[in-house]
């Protein structure tokens, strides 16, 4: 993405597909909702909020950092990391999506988990077990842990936390929050889980991730 | 039950390890399980202010769930405590917190809402009443403060009118996620909870929580609010 002077106002960014092109795996009428009105609504109470502050006119990132203020959350902090968790979670959808990744992105899986399912199980199970609302993440991290030399981590986050704020570098997003998979699935929050795993994450957006986060380290 | 009362605490002191464990085995066959209480009403006795659809999926899937999980965690707990495993304790703590919360406070819930027929949405008469204009202003002031409140809670939680047993005084406070109002303070006595989780009204109100807030004040119990309040300040 080219560099430029952030807007004076956030706009709200739809996804790279239409509403309905989730379907049946995650419905228009979801996405209507999901992306058309909570989204939505994060992008204009978040403009509402910094208008007239010194956070207006800086870029979303900017705003979520400062905001998240090393775990002392200000205000704003909920509706900038929203807008930017949304963002994302559209971003590691695709119509068609599911299926196994390849090349770097699966051998780096396959390093640090184990295997894919190994991979795709502890996922699914942060997913299912990030309690309340929240979201579950594959990351990069520059700096691995010294105990296993690590590079990708599964991470759980609550609420609007996102990694980024954590200083890690998100690959992959499932939001858990109950408005995510409610009207599709109810109470059901693993079969949600599972049709996302199967059906509808971005391979290809992961790896291009990957691609972008390893050549900044090199 | 009966080897529970035989075995005394001095008995197992004299008789050593292997019977400990032993009677540590006929405790736990007496572990107390817990199980999803009735609802007073139908499902569809609350409606329009909350869809049958909802009152059944979230009794018999959510409320259920937080039963199921507890007893499994208070099981664990139980081996664990068994065991002398410290570190296996405190990593259940969680658990238990999250799903003991969840029954303790939607068992409240079912409790805080009755039909319209059977005087849901009455306000109440006599100490709490009265309790309510002198510590929040008014009816109008509280229901628009829970109201406010419920509607700022980010992620899920609880909206809560609480007693402060100690001062004698009515609070209006949140709680994240499954926390019990108590966490917010020992002296604190659940009156009214409203539950802002999501599941507690996504499928008919969407991401309209304000609309909600509004409107499950038709269907709140004041009369049980009014008999906790009185059994706390008689």
């Amino acid at each position: 993405m080219a560099t430029s002077t952030p807007p004076a106002k956030l706009e709200l960014r739809p996804p790279p597909y239409p509403l309905d092109a989730l379907e049946p795996h995650m419905s228009q009428n979801t996405m209507s909702f999901h992306w058309g009105k909570h989204h939505r609504a994060y992008v204009d109470n978040l403009n509402k909020q910094i208008v007239g502050t010194e956070l207006q006119g800086k870029s979303l990132e900017d705003v979520m950092i400062r905001t998240y203020n090393k775990g002392d959350l200000l205000p704003p902090f909920n509706n900038a990391a929203q807008v930017w968790n949304h963002d994302f979670f559209w971003d590691s959808m695709k119509p068609g999506g599911g299926g196994k990744p390849s090349g770097e992105l699966l051998k780096a899986i396959e390093r640090d988990f184990g295997s894919f399912e190994k991979f795709s199980e502890e996922f699914r199970s942060a997913a299912a077990t990030q309690f309340g609302s929240g979201w579950a993440w594959l990351v990069y991290t520059v700096n691995p842990r010294p105990s296993d030399g690590k590079e990708l981590l599964v991470l759980k986050t609550p609420n609007a936390v996102n990694p980024l704020v954590l200083g890690y570098t998100a690959l992959l997003t499932i939001d858990v929050w109950e408005h995510a998979y409610y009207l599709d699935y109810q109470n059901r929050r693993p079969d949600y889980i599972s049709i996302f795993m199967e059906k509808l994450v971005s391979w290809d957006a992961v790896s291009a991730k990957l691609e972008v986060a390893k050549s900044r380290v090199a | 039950m009966a080897l529970r009362t035989i075995v005394s605490r001095k008995t197992l002191a004299a008789l050593g390890s292997g019977l400990r464990a032993e009677a540590r085995l006929a405790a736990s066959r007496g572990l107390v399980t817990f199980s999803l209480p009735d609802l007073p009403y139908d499902y569809g006795a609350l409606e329009p202010a909350i869809s049958a659809e909802i009152m059944q999926l979230h009794h018999q899937k959510h409320h259920q769930t937080y039963v199921t999980n507890y007893n499994k965690a208070l099981e664990q707990l139980e081996d664990a405590m068994a065991k002398g495993d410290a570190l296996a304790v405190v990593k259940l703590q969680s658990a238990i917190k999250f799903n003991g919360g969840g029954h303790i406070n939607h068992s409240i819930f079912w409790k805080n809402l009755s039909p319209i027929r059977e005087g849901g949405g009455e306000p109440p008469k006599g100490s709490l009443g009265w309790a309510i204009d002198t510590d929040l202003g008014s009816m109008e002031a509280l229901v628009q403060r829970m109201n406010a409140e419920g509607a700022a809670l980010q992620g899920s939680g609880w909206v809560w009118l609480g007693l402060d047993k100690d001062f004698k005084k009515l609070v209006v406070e949140t709680t994240a996620n499954q926390d019990p109002l108590v966490t917010k303070g020992a002296n604190l006595v659940p009156l009214i909870g409203i539950d802002v989780w999501e599941h507690a009204y996504y499928l008919q109100y969407k991401n309209v929580k304000p609309d909600y807030l509004k409107n499950i004040w038709k269907v709140i119990n004041w009369k049980y609010a009014s008999e906790v309040y009185e059994k706390e300040c008689h």
